[in-house]
């Protein structure tokens, strides 16, 4: 479904992206790990086309879509939920809601969304004209990612969606993730939680500076020792 | 007699006030989004004024028309100039766009002496309503017209912003540029249409001022350009609501200083600007709601 070609990307003149390759197929959940700055968020940004690519080329659903401008990509079908959440402070919940449909011109296909995204998420329900920047931080992350969703994305890429949150919250959060697949969206999922991450994902990569240094199964990685020293803390 | 005067007063800064408001709104709005002053803005106004004078002087049109080709054309001159002097910079340090933005200002000063030279022009209103007449208020139809004008823009703009899907759009590029792309915003429009809107309403004052003072001139952007300014960040720069309240606030305090200090007139604006960067930096309406992170 997508695919990265050896992706590279700058800032300046640092290299963030040394050579980004990896696949995510129809129906997985493929995660990404790795440390601070390892350039996880760099990744997803690249695949957005919020960061431009020095080389390499980004395929999904068989086209090619490096370089395009950002509102094409999410137009065909990928949305991102990133990092630190980044809900519109001052607009209402309802109001980031339909941003998030912005491209779905239908009213009452926007209305439908909404349902689903309450049945995923009632407290946003009872929410709606709450200014989002007053809302708590797990609140503010069930809103991005519904966000998200009311584009009806085929691809949804996460940034971090267990920063700073409650273990309760996180693992609440996670479920909804599962749940999310399991009706047919496709996940990416970006998380320094390794342990989380892997225990919902198909397979995963792990990335170090700029580099994708091991790539398995799930489980498999997380039975790999170099994967426990350095990311589940065994 | 003295309520009869005070009225006269109050009327005739709420006229000039609306005028700064309208002057105001394009500053705040264009700073919204790009954190950008854009100080070409008292220029676009003077370009409005002029093409509004020439649309009654030269081509005879009726006031009406030469307001909205006043308007159009400062529309299009302020589309014009982010997309040649402000959007290329998008991604430099802050202080380019603000040196291009001055640079554009003189360029379009000069122009205008060029092609119209330096003597003010007669602006004639070439308009005929009635005023109001309510005992001890007195409007008159010219002042009557302005206002009616700068509050119909007003609650137009209210409306565009805040009930419809463009306006949705240009509040989630003023706080989030990226997440607003996310959202299949296309940001490079949404800045163009604020342009073209904040331009528009510059071009509306120039012509309604220029009406109201029968008057137009190369550099006569420069006061209201400043008091606009003034009047922007006398009600939090960036804030829409604070624009048309700062703009009100000024034109009273201006005209109602004045009684008693004539000379000092254009000096209240600058006394205002002083005082509210000492005492409340983020002006009367500013940010209220914590942006948690
Ligand atoms: N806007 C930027 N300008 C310059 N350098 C940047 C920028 N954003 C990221 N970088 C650099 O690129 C590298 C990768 O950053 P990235 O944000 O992708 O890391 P990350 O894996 O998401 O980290 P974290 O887990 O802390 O979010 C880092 O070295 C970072 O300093
Ligand atoms: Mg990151």
């Amino acid at each position: 479904m997508l695919r990265l070609d050896n992706v590279v990307t700058h800032y300046g003149n640092i290299q963030a992206l040394k050579g980004i390759s990896l696949e995510i197929n129809q129906g997985e959940i493929v995660t990404v790990i790795g440390a601070n700055g390892a350039g996880k968020t760099t990744t997803l940004k690249a695949i957005c086309g919020l960061v431009s690519i020095s080389s390499g080329k980004i395929f999904f659903r068989g086209k090619d879509i490096t370089g395009k401008p950002t509102s094409d990509i999410v137009g065909s079908g990928i949305a991102m939920v990133p990092e630190g959440r980044r809900v519109f402070p001052r607009m209402t919940v309802l109001e980031n809601l339909q941003l998030g449909g912005y491209l779905n011109g239908d009213k009452n296909l926007i209305r439908k969304d909404l349902e689903r995204v309450f049945e995923l998420f009632p407290i946003l329900k009872q929410r709606l004209k709450q200014i989002a920047g007053t809302l708590s931080g797990g609140e503010q992350q069930m809103l991005a990612i519904g966000r998200a969703l009311m584009a009806r994305p085929k691809l949804l890429l996460l940034d971090e969606p267990s920063m700073g949150l409650a273990p309760m919250i996180v693992s609440n959060i996670f479920d909804i993730i599962q749940e999310i697949n399991q009706s047919g969206t496709t996940i990416l999922l970006v998380e320094q939680n390794a342990h989380m991450a892997l225990s919902i994902a198909h397979k995963g990569y792990v990335i170090e500076t700029g580099r994708i240094v091991l790539e398995d199964t799930a489980k498999n990685l997380l039975n790999n020792e170099q994967v426990k020293k350095a990311y589940l803390g065994e | 007699m003295f309520f009869s005067q005070f009225f006269a007063q109050v009327v005739n800064g709420l006229t000039l006030g609306s005028t700064y408001a309208l002057i105001a709104l394009g500053y705040t709005m264009v700073y919204g989004i790009l954190e950008l002053i854009n100080f070409a803005h008292s220029e676009i106004y003077m370009t409005g004024a002029f093409i509004g004078l020439m649309a009654v002087t030269v081509y005879k049109l009726p006031f009406a028309a030469a307001l909205l080709a006043g308007m159009a054309g400062a529309c299009m001159l302020g589309v014009i100039i982010e997309k040649v002097a402000y959007r290329p910079l998008r991604k430099a340090n802050r202080i380019a766009p603000l040196i291009s933005a001055i640079g554009v200002s003189i360029f379009l000063q000069n122009a205008a002496l060029l092609a119209m030279g330096p003597q003010a022009r007669a602006f004639p209103a070439n308009f005929s309503a009635p005023g109001l007449n309510l005992g001890i208020i007195q409007i008159s139809p010219l002042q009557l017209l302005i206002l009616i004008i700068s509050i119909f823009l007003m609650v137009g703009l209210h409306f565009l912003i805040q009930k419809t899907k463009i306006g949705q759009a240009m509040r989630a590029t003023a706080q989030d540029k990226e997440t607003a792309q996310l959202m299949g915003i296309k940001i490079d429009r949404v800045i163009s249409f604020t342009f073209a809107i904040g331009s528009a309403l510059g071009g509306a004052a120039g012509v309604l001022v220029g009406v109201y003072f029968n008057s137009a001139d190369p550099m006569m952007g420069f006061f209201p350009g400043l008091k606009g300014f003034v009047a922007a960040v006398l009600g939090g720069i960036g804030n829409i609501p604070g624009a048309m309240v700062g703009g009100l606030i000024l034109g009273l305090a201006e005209v109602l200083g004045a009684v008693y200090m004539s000379q000092y007139k254009d000096a209240i604006a600058f006394a205002v600007l002083i005082l509210i960067l000492l005492f409340k930096p983020t002006g009367l309406m500013g940010r209220r709601v914590q942006e948690k992170v």
